[in-house]
């Protein structure tokens, strides 16, 4: 086992500074010592999406990223994903009743924040490549993909108001 | 308990600061939190915590405040069903209360709640009578009493949105309360023989309405079973033996894991209730440790037989097993069974299969359990708090009453958590150390001990007569057993008196008319050997469905029929099936070819399937039938699902965007488990332990869906299963119209297309 290490970083927009061994993946730390359990432990692998969190801006996987490669950088879970959870993505998951048990979803909708992004106007095309990595095992699916949408066209409508 | 109300989850009502000072693990930035200790929150009564007028609580299902909030207390696990909502719903419209004046609290365990079981489908089907007769009483009082005030007869009174008024006059329910005369209470059987409002008189049932659980589950803090916490808590990972059942503990070596920092200690549980043979709880004070640890510790065990188990070995044994004619237990038995084959023009015989099926619910197990005043508590999402409750009292040695289980959300429940075993090594390790211990199952660990569906094996037989009538039916069918293994208690008799799973047979004792019937379930006793069944969404009828209704698509050809004329002849009414049954069960098969298109001429390699099931059971028949259309690529093998149309009759539709959400689930488990899902058990467990190489049914597989519900008024009958088990033979019969091959085994991969198709 090596030697705990302190890592500082900006955890929605706090700092934090944890002494854990080096390996210990970002998931746990945002859960069991920032207690920010909106982040979920889905499959530990990667493979699910529901530890989604953005790292310096992107969607990473919080399980299979360790704490010291997040050093210094900005890092953002659900509960820091708006003030008020009004988030347009948050409306319009709401508004298309999204979650069945709602495991999935804090990671479903960070990596849609990066999604709608990257492609402002997403085709149900962008959509299932860059979602693809998030299981939903209610296989709440088809409403997802409506409230990216949504959101999407929400942001759009929003900016070319501005 | 929690509780939810119109704007998210109530606000806390004790919050404390948690820090973890472990070695290894410091934090040195406390971020403020506030942790609901499950337990804190405040208990239902009729002393507000706002003064101290008594609430009105007429039965034990509710009560209404001096604010004129209705609280109605769920005993349902709510898991994504939004159950709590479509239970709110029936008592609030019974009631005549405003929606926006319904909060939701989800209860803890309690003798007086009965029996407390989530799953069957039965909720809204079980709840809706008794839910509606105790907010009929409570109607009935308040407008007696609200007729009092307004110096109104009462019979010139009447009651909505909250309020009681008559010649001219009203007075709101809030008021009514807060004058504190209304004490009355309904007997049991008061309730029983109250009249209920016509279907014609329904304001919020069958209404559009959002669910109360939806918006805490956008923001992060909607509350799961991992996320329980207790201060001075250890984290604590299982350490598996290699198989379920038989295991012992030869020795344990823990030296490796003592550099760990924050290993606390590993335990060998001694388990009073046998639940968890030969398992090591490894203790540390942060989860990661916990987990390291695990992987460090070193324990021989004494293995059973059942490490030398595989799949082909449990399927063969099922086969053996319905290959022998006697044995097993006899579902249905007509007279003349027998007689009808020895006469029969002729006859067809098919076997079908279906693999071992995941349930991974995406939470994966976990437990927090600790005494405290005298009591256990046990912190965690369950489905059958009334199953489990003996068992943890067993195992702590300890009166069923000292144990109290909080609730919490499910993570995903599809039957896993009717299996309370998770809870047991968390109460033991508990009590060994002293302390709180949370107990949390790496992914692989609760793949690993999954209740998972059972492989199952069964054969099909229909006689018909030199008309080309069908004159006879057998199914046989085999597979573990989960309510033999679980709860043995809950086993009717079968007509030769032998007990038998209702949950692994139905759906065999059909609607079709058929002749002399028979349908034998039987055990397969290396399958409940080698692991633990369970029942997994939809049970016994995710495979007697698939069996029946690609039988049926086979029988059609050999009777010259198209499926769907055949089916509808078929579902015309006996005496047996004359309860009207049939012919809705016709209505929604009619339907569903109509929207579909049935018929129609379809492009190369292209073809549309259908399927219908009556639901979970007889006596809760929800009627509904699928149309899958599905275009097969010759050279992959690779099956796509161009789309599926669903009709489906479930009587009145409490809550029907909540209805349509099950209904989307249902269909694409189904789809997910015919063509995506499946694993098989290697020397004792299962092989695919991760998404690496278990494979559900992702967003880019998702094809569009037409979904439909028959009107009704009838009353409810459940729907989080039937559409499951209308998927998978749909797309089966799809396929052989498409391309001509019958496949026999769920689920169908690439690999078994392509071989048919070389085959063919």
């Amino acid at each position: 086992m090596t030697t705990p290490a302190t890592t500082s970083f900006q955890l929605n927009g706090k700092t934090l500074t944890v002494t854990t061994p080096p390996g210990t993946p970002l998931l746990w730390v945002i859960r069991d010592i920032a207690m920010l359990t909106g982040t979920k432990y889905g499959c530990g692998v990667g493979q699910c999406g529901a530890c989604t969190v953005h790292l310096r801006g992107r969607a990473v996987r919080s399980c299979m990223t360790p704490v010291s490669a997040v050093a210094g950088a900005e890092v953002l879970t659900i509960e820091g994903l708006s003030a008020d959870g009004q988030h347009p993505l948050q409306k319009a998951w709401v508004q298309t009743q999204a979650p069945q048990c709602g495991y999935c979803q804090s990671g479903q909708i960070m990596q849609a924040a990066s999604l709608i992004r990257r492609f402002p106007h997403p085709t149900d095309d962008d959509i299932d490549s860059v979602m693809n990595g998030n299981l939903c095992r209610c296989m709440a699916y088809v409403r997802i993909r409506q409230a990216i949408k949504l959101a999407a066209s929400e942001v759009q409508g929003a900016e070319s108001h501005a | 308990m929690h509780e939810i109300s119109n704007a998210g989850i109530a606000t806390t009502r004790r919050s404390f600061l948690i820090t973890i000072t472990a070695a290894g693990i410091s934090m040195t930035l406390t971020l403020p939190h506030s942790a609901q200790a499950a337990g804190s929150s405040i208990t239902s009564g009729s002393v507000l915590a706002t003064g101290l007028v008594s609430a009105f609580e007429p039965t034990i299902w509710y009560d209404i405040d001096g604010e004129g909030i209705l609280s109605v207390n769920v005993i349902r696990a709510e898991m994504g069903q939004h159950v709590g909502t479509a239970l709110a719903r029936i008592v609030a419209d019974e009631l005549e209360m405003n929606w926006a004046s319904v909060r939701l609290r989800y209860v803890d365990t309690d003798p007086k709640w009965g029996t407390m079981v989530t799953g069957g489908s039965w909720s809204v089907w079980q709840s809706f009578p008794y839910l509606s007769q105790a907010a009929a009483a409570g109607r009935l009082a308040l407008i007696e009493e609200g007729a009092k005030l307004l110096r109104v007869a009462k019979s010139a009174c009447i009651a909505r949105n909250g309020a009681v008024s008559g010649a001219g006059k009203s007075v709101s329910y809030a008021d009514i309360i807060r004058r504190g005369q209304l004490t009355r209470r309904y007997s049991v059987d008061e309730l029983k023989a109250m009249p209920i409002k016509e279907a014609a008189d329904r304001r919020l049932i069958g209404m559009p309405s959002e669910a109360l659980d939806i918006p805490a589950k956008t923001t992060g803090a909607a509350r799961y079973g991992l996320d329980a916490q207790v201060p001075d808590m250890v984290y604590a990972r299982p350490k598996l033996p290699p198989t379920r059942n038989g295991c012992t503990v030869k020795s344990i070596d823990d030296s490796a894991a003592r550099g760990i920092p924050g290993y606390l200690k590993s335990l060998v549980l001694e388990d009073p209730s046998g639940t968890v043979p030969g398992w090591v709880v490894v203790c540390a004070d942060s989860f990661m440790a916990a987990s390291s640890a695990a992987e460090r510790v070193k324990v021989v065990w004494a293995s059973s037989t059942a490490a030398s188990v595989s799949e082909a070995d449990i399927q063969a044994r099922g086969l053996k097993l319905i290959s022998d004619p006697a044995g097993g237990s006899l579902v249905v038995e007509d007279a003349g069974v027998d007689a009808a084959f020895s006469v029969a023009k002729s006859t067809i015989e098919h076997d079908y299969s279906t693999a071992t099926v995941l349930h991974f619910q995406l939470e994966p197990l976990n437990a927090l359990a600790f005494e405290k005043d005298g009591r256990w508590e046990i912190h965690t999402g369950n489905q059958w708090q009334s199953l489990i409750l003996p068992t943890l009292a067993k195992a702590l040695g300890v009166a069923e009453d000292q144990v109290v289980m909080r609730t919490y959300l499910i993570g995903g429940g599809f039957g896993r958590r009717l299996n309370g075993d998770y809870t047991v090594p968390a109460a033991l390790a508990s009590k060994a150390l002293g302390r709180p211990v949370k107990l949390v199952w790496t992914r692989a660990d609760d793949v690993l001990f999954d209740s998972p569906r059972s492989p199952s094996v069964q054969r099909v037989r229909m006689a018909f007569d030199a008309t080309g009538q069908v004159t006879g039916m057998q199914h046989h069918a085999s597979a573990g057993w989960p309510t033999q293994v679980m709860v043995p208690s809950f086993m009717p008799k079968g007509k030769n008196g032998e007990p038998y799973d209702p949950f692994a047979i139905a759906g065999a004792d059909h609607w079709y008319s058929v002749g002399a019937q028979r349908v034998r379930a039987v055990s397969n006793d290396l399958a409940n050997s080698t692991f633990r069944p369970g029942w997994l969404r939809s049970v016994g009828p995710g495979w007697t469905n698939w069996a029946l209704e690609s039988f049926m698509d086979e029988a059609a050809l050999v009777a010259g029929l198209d499926p769907l004329a055949f089916r509808l002849r078929l579902l015309g009414g006996s005496a047996k099936n004359s309860a009207g049954g049939a012919k809705q069960q016709a209505q929604v098969l009619q339907r569903a070819a109509d929207k579909a298109g049935w018929g129609s001429k379809m492009p190369a390699d292209t073809g549309l399937g259908l399927a219908t099931t009556f639901g979970q059971e007889r006596d809760m028949p929800t009627w509904c039938a699928c149309v899958a259309r599905v275009r097969v690529n010759r050279s992959s093998g690779v099956v796509k699902v161009e789309r599926l149309t669903i009709v489906a009759d479930a009587g009145t539709i409490v809550h029907p965007d909540g209805a349509l959400a099950q209904m989307e689930g249902a269909s694409l488990w189904g789809l997910s488990m015919a063509l995506h899902e499946g694993t098989d058990y290697v020397n004792g467990q299962v092989r695919d332990t991760n998404l690496n190489t278990y494979t559900p049914l992702r967003m880019r597989d998702v094809p569009p869906m037409d979904i439909e519900f028959v009107a009704s008024t009838a009353p409810p009958t459940g729907l989080g299963e039937p559409a499951t088990t209308v998927v998978g033979p749909a797309i089966g019969n799809a396929i052989f119209a498409a391309v001509g091959i019958r496949l026999r085994h769920l689920p169908m991969r690439p690999t078994d297309v392509l071989a048919a198709l070389k085959a063919h």
